[in-house]
């Protein structure tokens, strides 16, 4: 059994909020330290922030649990400061091979496109992703930032005002009471926040089990996802075997609905299966060995008053497509530059609607690509079967069908399209940048763009000039200046035929605004409506 | 924007409809649900057209039905 799980990241010590004689109020407490409440906890300090996580054990997560990261959360993660760590330590993949039956019916190369800093995916265990965020959380503690992580602290009740939240939190040495202006609830798919306040999880229940065997062997597989349907060794149902890194393979076996999860999860019953797959020869280790069944599923808001969702706490998905984790961070990185506004007095608390808003627009897109993917790998009548069946016939000798058949679509952001935030968009821009989109990244005349973007408000003049900074209501908009010619892919993604033009940035590198030409009223007019103010401007 | 056709558009009507039942001669219903959905999915990748399918599936869904 792997170390890590072992060994405390984060043990218990006495805090001084114990010994206070009155609960003592802080402005951000976030509950859970797995990589969704830990990326809040680093976005809000590096905004200066002060913020307290309590997490209910003090190490990483057991077991390899989300194992793929998509581009985009790569990016969110560099913005944190942590994404080279990932990369170095993940194990990159682009090609991938579907069997049907006994037969490799297609392989395909995702190809990534080229200019881009971070590669589509990679594979890594989250307890890596987990180790990795709290030792910057640790650099961020030795800079002097104000982040209190506190393990051993179970929050066992909680109480909710209309401007604070009030915990109850055991420790090992008893029970204490805190105080939080703002409660960020990042606990899980079993959030234990939202069964403590009575709230809703409403959604579609897949009936149907999958063993996951993470196994350490020398293997000559090559690294690339390997996905079955209907496979000898496993009849009826599907496999997926996909690499992590050190030599831990990801495998995963549909077992149906009507078993024996105890009988399963035994070695005695794991390891004939993973035998029949592997070959009679192969060795290997069992790392960590889980049975799950999943939901498509989400809460109707993801904020409650002072109480914010983020994460699994606020939606479920199957891990298909890899879109947990992923989605998680997302939601931080929307979350947390609209919360220091509104801690800051610059925005008002109706801004983190939009969070609610636009985070629910994302999790919806997850739950329906996920439900399709599920319905693909699972039909549900006896037709769903035969046109599942069809289509992999098929895919195996007509280019045609390979987009239909659907193992998991894999994670890709969302773009905010009507969201509340987005200002005027201009004709001729590609559409792939509309306002609501995340950046794509490309390489500039000072290394990546994506490096360049992210933590305020930004005016990305592309071949035209802006003033260095313009400033409304205390929020500054800080210029960024790039030649058109600066790189092939910039021009290609950010001004298509057009010879110039401006973006407006969000802190989460996403596009509040766009225009072929910079106009100083229109630009400070749209960062008013990116910052949820434009009602207090009309009293 | 292409419109389903409903009127007669194959030439040697007869002859294409034994075609189509040669087609499961002596198969199983198992294999002729197989063929048949073979046979609608590659008929609606050369259509393409996601309103003319759209609509295809309308009328199949609406018609036959007393």
């Amino acid at each position: 059994m792997n170390k890590i799980f072992e060994t405390p990241l984060y043990a218990y010590q006495r805090s001084e909020d114990q010994d206070a004689l009155m609960p003592v109020r802080r402005k951000v407490v976030i509950v859970g330290a797995g990589p969704v409440g830990l990326a809040a906890a680093i976005d809000l300090a590096m905004q200066d922030v002060p913020v307290v996580v309590l997490d209910d054990n003090d190490k990483v997560s057991f077991g390899s649990r989300a194992i793929c990261f998509a581009k985009r959360p790569l990016e969110i993660l560099d913005r944190l400061g942590c994404g080279q760590a990932a990369v170095d330590k993940g194990v990159l993949w682009n090609k991938g091979k579907v069997f049907f039956d006994e037969r490799e019916i297609y392989n395909f190369n995702l190809l990534a496109e080229d200019g881009h800093k971070r590669p589509a995916f990679i594979n890594l265990q989250q307890y890596y992703l987990e180790q990795f965020l709290v030792e910057r959380l640790r650099e961020l503690q030795a800079e002097g930032k104000d982040i209190d992580l506190r393990g051993n602290n179970k929050v066992s009740a909680i109480g909710r005002h209309d401007d604070f939240v009030i915990l109850e939190i055991d420790t090992p040495e008893g029970p204490y009471n805190l105080e939080a202006d703002w409660l960020i609830a990042c606990d899980g798919a079993n959030s234990p926040t939202r069964r403590m306040l009575g709230l809703d999880f409403i959604g579609r229940v897949f009936e149907d089990n999958f063993l996951i065997a993470d196994t350490v062997m020398e293997a000559e597989f090559p690294t690339e996802r390997w996905f079955w349907f209907d496979p000898p060794f496993n009849r009826g149902q599907s496999a997926l075997l996909h690499k992590q890194p050190d030599n831990v393979w990801r495998i995963d076996l549909q077992l149906g609905w009507d078993i024996d999860r105890e009988e399963e999860m035994k070695p005695e019953n794991v390891i004939p299966r993973l035998k029949a797959m592997l070959g009679e020869d192969a060795k290997f280790e069992l790392d960590w060995v889980s049975i799950y069944t999943f939901q498509c599923r989400r809460m109707e808001s993801f904020r409650h008053g002072r109480v914010l969702f983020a994460g699994d706490s606020a939606h479920q998905v199957s891990p298909f497509g890899a879109r947990g984790a992923n989605s998680g961070l997302q939601d931080t990185d929307n979350l947390c530059w609209k919360l220091k506004l509104v801690l800051n007095g610059l925005a008002p608390e109706s801004l983190l609607d939009s969070y609610d808003q636009e985070r629910i627009y994302g999790a919806d897109e997850n739950i329906l690509n996920s439900t399709r993917s599920t319905d693909f790998i699972t039909p549900k009548s006896e037709t769903s079967r035969i046109f599942r069946n069809a289509v992999l016939d098929l895919a195996e000798q007509f280019e045609f069908a390979r987009p239909l058949v659907n193992s998991g679509r894999l994670s890709v952001p969302s773009i905010f399209d009507g969201s509340v935030l987005n200002g005027p968009d201009a004709k001729g821009l590609p559409v792939n940048l509309r306002p609501g989109a995340p950046a794509i990244d490309a390489p500039t005349d000072q290394g990546w763009l994506c490096d360049r973007l992210g933590n305020r408000f930004q005016l990305l003049a592309i071949g035209v000039d802006v003033p260095d900074h313009l400033e409304d209501g205390g929020i500054v908009i800080e210029a960024v200046k790039i030649p058109a010619g600066a790189s092939p892919e910039l021009a290609g993604r950010y001004l298509g035929d057009a010879k110039q033009a401006v973006y407006l940035m969000r802190p989460d590198q996403h596009v509040a605004a766009r225009w072929l030409r910079f106009d100083k009223s229109a630009v400070l007019a749209a960062l008013r409506t990116a910052t949820g103010r434009i009602k207090e401007q009309a009293k | 924007m292409t419109e389903l056709t409903t009127r007669a558009n194959i030439i040697g009507a007869d002859d294409f409809y034994a075609e189509l039942l040669e087609l499961h001669d002596g198969r199983s219903k198992s294999e002729s649900d197989a063929i048949n959905a073979r046979l609608i999915l590659l008929l609606a990748n050369h259509i393409g057209d996601r309103t003319v399918l759209r609509e295809a599936m309308q009328k199949a869904l609406k018609t036959g039905q007393h």
